[in-house]
């Protein structure tokens, strides 16, 4: 049988199971904490740093830290929403992301969260680098410009035998995640448009479907992310 | 001594121009260019992005006609898709890109008459630029102005329902159309409360016509006379020789009339043109292959259509057209004619707009159809301004390698320095001067054209309008800027 345990959420009293990944925790008890790398199901990365909140007054990223007894915890303060808002601009900066012409412009979280925080621009200079986008694979499109580097499709995309057909390739700043071109033989319709879904950006793309959603019909033309949530 | 005059704010065409004219000892025109200084560079940066994204990316070329660059390329890759060429897309797919692009029409050609030339005409080309704009239209013409921004805004609504946008949307996808138009939507349109509503729009059109033949008539040599000289003049028709903007096959006329393109597939459009690069603009000349570039140049546009098609397929527009050929004759060489034109075009946009609402096939949930995957795919398409090409391929990968784009402004490069030209002979030779009004006449020929030099050059950032007078020792005489 779990045992529940009591903490607090920006002054709110929340239940959870004990040793629940304090975002889900989080999501039970109606109180959105942004993420980009963590995603429900996969084991938890702590890559992207945007769930960070303050536990008893110090940060920690709410994906990778458990819940335990009469945590205090702060989501927002103006010290977290700022350093947040920071990372954002940073993946902008980082990439080449024109969501003018992007096909997930509207089903993307990325910029759904430049929309919640209503970023117009980076802080941060534009880096601009030269990438490529991989498009061998007969149904699946990598395309580097956009990748944040969350390794969600790494942990959670597996084909038949249970092997990721993502992988990492090259390193340092060049570092960018592939398609397997052994793993990823074969794969279904269906585990392609999991692979696309998983991306929080428009990184990943199932060939020839692009705009298929028309505007009005995307996840986040009139809502903001975390809104589902909130709004409960 | 030279000097240097700004006018602002800036004038009143899309986009940034230069003009130079050169005169000999006598102060007589020996030379004048239309210069576009500016470019960006679509055709290169479009290479390697898949090609269901060149639809969306392309357009962004513009904010004024998205959806012909839109469609241009939704109608190339209809191609690569193996959808086939304009007429192969279901019902639903082809009407609702047909209703965006009525839309687009309307509202482009709206604010082209009414924004940016009509203070030309009320107020004559050489009143004060304080009194010479559209807000003085408000001002002195309440009406008309209320007419003109709910026009425009009627187009951009039947762009946001078919394009999810007014603009920039995303309606038109490789093979068809994301969405198909509600019961809602129609009615919104169709039986919106006035004047919000087709049938409205229908009698504005009518009322705008109206507006400029009493003005013809009362400034008839003006119009007549500004600015005319002979051309070719090219534009799709549809295959039983009918206006239509979306589809067709091509054809040219030359000055007289006589057919120079027969009716041919636009597919193979490289067979019969070609596009001249001149040193001193980065806008290219097209031209008509099998005359050359100097007798090749053609105009596109509303009186270019106007001169290539037999008829009107609806009924208000084409007694419009039939009086206006009975005044112009078979073929109008003269620039200000395009006003004309450019209206009776609304006209008909107005009707097919209502017409296509009228259409239970746009509630058909049959959106889109492919066949075999081509390599190549032109589109080509009546953008407000004229003949729209789209040229794309792509590689085994689905990325595309090759992009050519010829926009309806391109095409009218030639024209514009040949109205530049005929102005400045007739209005500009002898003297040492430019006024304020000669400037603006200079504008106004270029204006007739409803450039957009952005487009046409794929430019950004401000670039001013510029007129240089140049003595016959090179010395710059005299600078105008806007």
């Amino acid at each position: 049988m779990s045992t529940f345990v009591k903490f607090i959420i920006d002054g709110k009293i929340c239940l959870s199971e004990e040793g629940k990944q304090l975002i889900e925790a989080a999501k039970e008890n109606d109180i959105y904490i942004p993420t980009l790398c963590n995603y429900p199901g996969i084991p938890p990365k702590g890559s992207c740093r945007i769930c960070t909140v303050l536990i008893n007054n110090r940060p920690a990223t709410a994906c990778t830290t458990k819940v335990t007894e009469n945590m205090d915890i702060k989501t927002s303060t103006p010290e977290l929403e700022d350093f947040r808002k920071a990372v954002i601009e940073l993946l902008f900066s980082e990439g080449n992301h024109f969501c003018p012409s992007c096909e997930r412009s509207g089903n993307c979280e990325l910029q759904a969260l430049a929309y919640k925080y209503r970023i117009a621009v980076s802080r941060f200079p534009y880096f601009f680098p030269e990438r490529t986008i991989e498009s061998w694979h007969p149904k699946l499109i990598k395309d580097h410009n956009r990748c944040i580097l969350c390794k969600r499709c790494i942990r959670g995309i597996k084909n038949n035998e249970g092997k990721t057909i993502f992988a990492y390739g090259r390193r340092g700043q060049y570092l960018e995640i592939n398609i397997d071109p052994e793993t990823s033989k074969n794969i279904s319709d269906e585990l392609a448009e999991q692979a696309m879904n998983i991306c929080p950006v428009g990184a990943i793309l199932v060939k020839e479907k692009g705009f298929i959603t028309p505007i009005g019909k995307r996840k986040y033309d009139y809502n903001i992310i975390g809104s589902e949530i909130e709004n409960q | 001594m030279s000097k240097k005059l700004t006018i602002e704010p800036v004038t009143r065409v899309e986009g940034h121009g230069k003009v130079t004219i050169q005169l000999d000892d006598k102060n007589n025109v020996t030379q004048t260019r239309f210069h576009i200084v500016e470019f960006r560079g679509f055709e290169r940066f479009v290479q390697g992005r898949p090609y269901w994204e060149a639809p969306v990316l392309v357009q962004r070329l513009c904010g004024i006609c998205p959806v012909s660059h839109h469609l241009a390329a939704a109608k190339a890759m209809d191609v690569i898709v193996g959808a086939g060429t304009g007429e192969g897309l279901t019902p639903v797919g082809e009407k609702m890109r047909r209703l965006m692009h009525y839309g687009q029409i309307f509202q482009s050609h709206s604010l082209h008459f009414f924004h940016l030339a009509s203070p030309d005409l009320l107020f004559g080309y050489d009143a004060l630029p304080e009194k010479r704009n559209v807000i003085n239209i408000a001002i002195e013409n309440k009406d008309l102005a209320v007419q003109a921004v709910l026009m425009r805004k009627f187009g951009q609504e039947v762009i946001l329902r078919t394009a999810g946008k007014k603009i920039h949307g995303t309606g038109a996808i490789p093979g068809g159309i994301n969405k198909n138009l509600s019961i809602k939507e129609r009615d919104e349109l169709l039986k919106g409360p006035n004047p919000f509503n087709a049938d409205m729009m229908i009698i504005w059109a009518q009322g705008a016509i109206d507006f400029f033949k009493n003005y013809y008539k009362k400034n008839k040599d003006f119009i007549d006379n500004f600015s005319k000289f002979p051309s070719n003049h090219l534009s799709l028709v549809r295959k039983d020789g009918a206006l239509d903007l979306y589809h067709g096959v091509l054809r040219a006329v030359d000055a007289n009339g006589k057919k120079i393109l027969n009716d041919v597939d636009y597919q193979d459009y490289l067979e019969y043109i070609r596009e001249e690069v001149r040193s001193w603009s980065y806008m290219k000349f097209p031209y008509l292959k099998q005359l050359g570039p100097e007798k090749g140049w053609y105009r596109v546009g509303p009186l270019a259509r106007l001169n290539t098609v037999d008829f009107i397929p609806t009924p208000l527009a084409q007694k419009e057209f039939e009086e206006y050929k009975s005044i112009t004759g078979k073929v109008s060489n003269v620039c200000l004619h395009t006003h004309w034109a450019r209206l009776i075009e609304t006209l008909h946009a107005a009707e097919m707009i209502k017409n296509l609402l009228n259409d239970p096939d746009l509630q058909s949930d049959n959106l889109v159809v492919k066949g075999k995957k081509q390599k190549r795919g032109v589109g080509l398409i009546e953008a407000p301004r004229g003949t729209l090409f789209h040229d794309y391929e792509i590689n085994d990968d689905d990325q595309i390698i090759k992009c050519n784009l010829i926009v309806s402004t391109t095409n009218n490069n030639q024209p514009m320095n040949e109205a530049v030209n005929y102005i400045a002979k007739n209005m500009i030779s002898g003297k040492s001067q430019i006024t304020e009004g000669l400037l603006n006449a200079v504008e106004v020929g270029i204006r007739a054209y409803d450039p957009c030099l952005s487009c046409a050059t794929h430019a950004y950032g401000k670039m001013p309008l510029e007129i240089i007078l140049i003595n016959s020792n090179g010395k710059i005489v005299d600078i105008k800027c806007k």
